[in-house]
């Protein structure tokens, strides 16, 4: 397959870089192949259960359908850049605190989306959270975790006097 | 949720989060999934196209014309490095790649090697393969009549005494026939004036992880490296090394983190070709499954269970008949051992006098079919207990005060002949009961919703006897690692047994750390399977923390310190060394007793060294106008022994449960001439957040006297109730029974109206 590559120039998790791809490479291939960054990660292959979740200018998008050159010009979020690495993310805290995970294949898909849901409303009912979340797939099962640890991270991240959406 | 486990030292019992959970919160844990290496090459399998058939030939001409392709792979080259390249647990059956014949759609016949993915994918669908197509037989009952046969002969793998008569035979499909005779059954059916039988269905479901399988070889001759998403390492060892004839120490197997298993990632599946594929090359070599090829590769068993009970007059089961037929699919797999060791539970966790089983594996041109959470136990439970639940009806009895009559305790002798001990299925039962507040009025529904509620409970052996290795290491500077052969595939494996050395040597859990699968250096397992580990590797972990104990007293003592000396570890090493060297190396290896049925009764004295025990309570609302349901409360209740990490055994009894729920109302595999016709999510429909009902999953503390610190497995226990309990439920709000998996609303509103005596067309 010889296949002209084309240059992309994106942020990715808050630092400026680019990249060279092929048409058909995906966003998923491209943080792997190109940057060694294995959260998003590929499952089924039809965009249904959200391992492969990426957010590119603040919409989560599947990454195993999104073509890698697409994202140029955007901003691009990997669950790698949820933590500085020196302190962790309210919502990765609340997954360990509620043991929200089992094999873990899944999480990185959630913990963004918890992000994405968070910013929509701070303080989800439950209803809300199976709503938002109905495109994530978890074969552990451990979707009881999730909704209590998605309800933490909401306590956590909401600052004293904010307001609430109902 | 509600956790009445009490902590019983510092370590155990408590709610540790998970060791490697700031690994898989941070999307760094290490799956084989993200491993690439230097020169590797990618494989791309190409598949059969018909269930049964003799391949004529093979054209990778075209295929191997297109740029970027190294080579194309069938098993014309395979026998070149390994001669008699047949694996399997139980049956050495299955080819590396298609050897003359084909068995089921779906097989691998040959591979495309490229190092750019894309490329091997292209190729692969230019491989051209030709077949004379043979019958072929997919049902399990219709198998048995031998008409098509998949196999020409038998071909046991001489492991297991009990397979060996069956070597060579031919013309049957009928890969093992387990049979148990308790008592007089006949005698006491002829004695019986209240006999009832039923037969139960249960479809072709399968596992899908996440993260399909994946395996990477790498090799420079003399030893190969096997990087693989396996539940058991030891087992994929031994299994190479014989297949190449090479000893065990030169085949490496590492195994990272697994993106789930359930039973799928078991003995060989895709280690065997890439190791035959790097040694044929001497380059790396990856093959990374899609979704729609892990329908391809293994299945749970679908099954046929025919059950007739006898009552006497106060409403006791005197005699059961049990007649189980499994659908292997093309390969054994671990199915004989299946038909066996799950099927002399048949009869269910009831104190029944004369029983006799029959239990058939079988081969069908299929996928193959292996362990799926509960090992056949969800299967025989789905039978059994719905059947209870129609005696109880049938004698006017309520299924709990039935179940409360029947049930086996503790003294009492099960199926087998073996006495159970620490056995909850009374205390499992009670404690559901209690939650669903049985004893009290239940609000049926009026017009077109109609309310119902339902239980079960099965129960599960150990698989035995199997034997488990670990190793406890101190450092110099008092530091501790385990090697612990486990696989923690998301059940919490690591967690758990870092908490029983902690336990023992006194330290925090957090300070320890888990070195797991990597058989160049962590000792042999079994494999991670059957709720086995928490027991067997638990056992072995505690003798290997307490075997380093042991030997840091006697360094104290060489040191000259007394014993119980508080003096910090580091400074006994110092002592001794002189510096900062050295160490402490305690191991530990665990097998149970066991004693094996006996061949022509199926009896024995010691089948199990711990029973699992599963309680489902289910209240649910049906719609009788479209036949849908939904469940308003599920209470989920488990034997676990004692909860080694509360928090952890809570999410395998609800993830249990969850899972089952979709094996019992939306999964199914659909065939057509053998061909998966939805082998993908969009078609296939697992459980999602929208499909969870109200949950609550409780542990029942049941010390296992024998266990280590009296816990015991719990990984299946969830399953065993879910689905009879929704059968049950079902039939109390609307009247109808259904009798095949999976309960959909259609299946429910077809019952209704033929209850009704109009009955709908398809």
């Amino acid at each position: 397959m010889t296949v002209k590559r084309k240059s992309v120039q994106f942020e990715l998790n808050g630092r400026k870089v680019s990249a060279e791809v092929a048409p058909h490479h995906t966003l998923v291939e491209m943080l792997q192949g190109q940057f060694g960054l294995y959260g998003a990660r590929e499952s089924c292959g039809q965009g249904l259960c959200g391992c492969c979740t990426v957010i590119v200018d603040d919409k989560s998008v599947s990454g195993c359908l999104q073509l890698a050159s697409l994202v140029d010009g955007t901003k691009v979020r990997t669950v790698e850049g949820l933590s500085d690495g020196l302190t962790l993310d309210p919502v990765q805290e609340a997954f360990i605190e509620t043991g929200a995970f089992q094999c873990g294949f899944c999480t990185p898909g959630y913990l963004l989306m918890t992000k994405e849901l968070l910013a929509a409303n701070p303080d989800p009912d439950d209803d809300f959270i199976r709503h938002y979340l109905a495109g994530n797939l978890c074969r552990c099962g451990a979707y009881p975790e999730i909704i209590s640890a998605i309800k933490l991270a909401a306590s956590k991240s909401r600052k004293p006097g904010a307001r609430h959406a109902s | 949720m509600n956790v009445r486990a009490k902590s019983i030292g510092g370590q155990v019992g408590r709610s540790v989060p998970r060791l490697e959970a700031l690994s898989k919160v941070t999307g760094r844990a290490e799956y084989v999934h993200n491993l690439r290496l230097p020169r590797m090459l990618t494989g791309k399998i190409v598949r059969s196209t018909v269930a049964h058939g003799r391949i004529k030939r093979i054209d990778t001409t075209e295929a191997e014309q297109i740029a970027g392709v190294d080579r194309v792979i069938t098993s014309a080259d395979i026998v070149k490095v390994i001669p008699h390249p047949f694996y399997g647990p139980a049956f050495h059956d299955q080819p590396i790649l298609a050897m003359d014949k084909v068995h089921y759609v779906g097989e691998p016949v040959a591979v495309v090697l490229a190092e750019d993915p894309h490329v091997a994918e292209e190729a692969a669908q230019l491989v051209l393969v030709e077949y004379e197509e043979l019958p072929a037989v997919f049902d399990e009952v219709e198998a048995a009549q031998n008409k098509a046969v998949v196999h020409e002969a038998l071909k046991p793998a001489g492991t297991f005494p009990d397979l060996m008569h069956l070597n060579g035979i031919r013309g049957t499909n009928i890969a093992l026939d387990f049979k148990l005779r308790r008592g007089d059954a006949n005698k006491a059916f002829a004695e019986s004036e209240r006999i009832y039988e039923h037969t139960f269905r249960t479809q072709q479901v399968l596992h899908v992880p996440l993260e399909p399988f994946v395996s990477v070889a790498e090799t420079d001759g003399m030893a190969i490296t096997i990087h693989t998403a396996s539940q058991s390492p030891s087992f994929v060892r031994l299994e190479i090394a014989r297949l190449l004839g090479w000893t065990e120490n030169r085949v490496h197997v590492r195994v990272p983190f697994l993106g789930g298993g359930f039973g799928a990632k078991l003995y060989i599946k895709l280690e065997a070709l890439v190791a035959a594929l790097s040694l044929i090359v001497l380059r790396p070599v990856k093959i990374s499954l899609t979704m729609e090829e892990q329908f391809y590769t293994l299945t749970k068993h679908a099954s046929t269970f025919r059950i007739k009970s006898a009552l006497d007059k106060e409403g006791r089961i005197t005699a059961r008949e049990c007649e189980v037929w499994w659908n292997g699919g093309a390969y054994a797999d671990i199915g004989p051992r299946i038909t066996q060791k799950s099927g002399f539970t048949a009869p269910g966790p009831y104190n029944i006098d004369n029983v006799n089983i029959d239990s058939y594996a079988l081969y069908t041109n299929l996928t193959p079919a292996g362990a799926l959470r509960g090992f056949g136990i969800p299967q025989l439970v789905w039978a059994y207990e719905s059947h209870t639940d129609l005696l109880a009806r049938e004698i006017g009895m309520d299924p709990v005060d039935f179940r409360r009559k029947n049930l086996l305790r503790d003294g009492q002798a099960q199926a087998t002949g073996t006495i159970v001990k620490d056995m909850g299925a009374v205390a499992c039962l009670e404690r559901t009961a209690e939650l669903m507040n049985w004893s009290a009025p239940f609000d049926r529904g009026s017009g077109t919703i109609r309310r119902g509620r339902g239980v079960a409970v099965g129960f599960k052996a150990s698989i035995s006897p199997t034997t488990s290795v670990a190793i406890v290491n101190i450092s110099a500077d008092g530091s501790c690692t385990l090697l612990c052969g486990t696989v923690d595939m998301g059940q919490g494996s690591d967690t758990a047994m870092a908490q029983i050395v902690a336990e023992v040597l006194n330290m925090t859990t957090e300070d320890i750390r888990v070195v797991h699968s990597d058989t160049d250096v962590v000792p042999y397992d079994m494999a991670t399977l059957g709720s086995r580990s928490t027991f067997h590797m638990g056992h072995a972990v505690r003798l290997a923390a307490e075997d380093a104990k042991q030997k840091v007293a006697a360094l104290a003592n060489e040191v000259g310190m007394k014993a119980g000396t508080n003096m910090p570890l580091r400074e006994l090493f110092l002592r001794k060394y002189k510096m900062q060297a050295g160490n402490i190396i305690g191991s530990g290896a665990y097998i149970p007793s066991y004693a094996s049925p006996d061949h022509h009764t199926g009896l024995s004295d010691n089948v199990t060294p711990f029973w699992m025990v599963g309680a489902t309570g289910i209240e649910l609302e049906v719609d009788t106008e479209t036949g849908h349901f939904k469940i308003t409360k599920m209470i989920n209740v488990g034997d676990v022994g004692r909860a080694i990490n509360p928090q952890i055994v809570e999410s395998q009894l609800s993830g249990a449960a969850i899972m089952q729920l979709g094996f019992t109302t939306t999964e199914k595999m659909e065939f057509d001439a053998g061909q998966v016709v939805n082998a993908s999510f969009a078609d296939y429909k697992i459980p999602g957040m929208l499909d969870v009902p109200e949950m609550q999953s409780e542990i029942v503390v049941a010390e296992q006297t024998n266990g280590p610190f009296g816990a015991k497995g719990v990984g299946e226990s969830g399953t065993f109730g879910v689905s009879p309990a929704i059968a049950n439920a079902i039939e109390d709000a609307v009247g109808v029974r259904i009798s095949s998996l999976p309960i959909t609303p259609e299946a429910v509103y077809r019952a209704i109206r033929v209850s009704q005596n109009d009955p709908i067309g398809e």
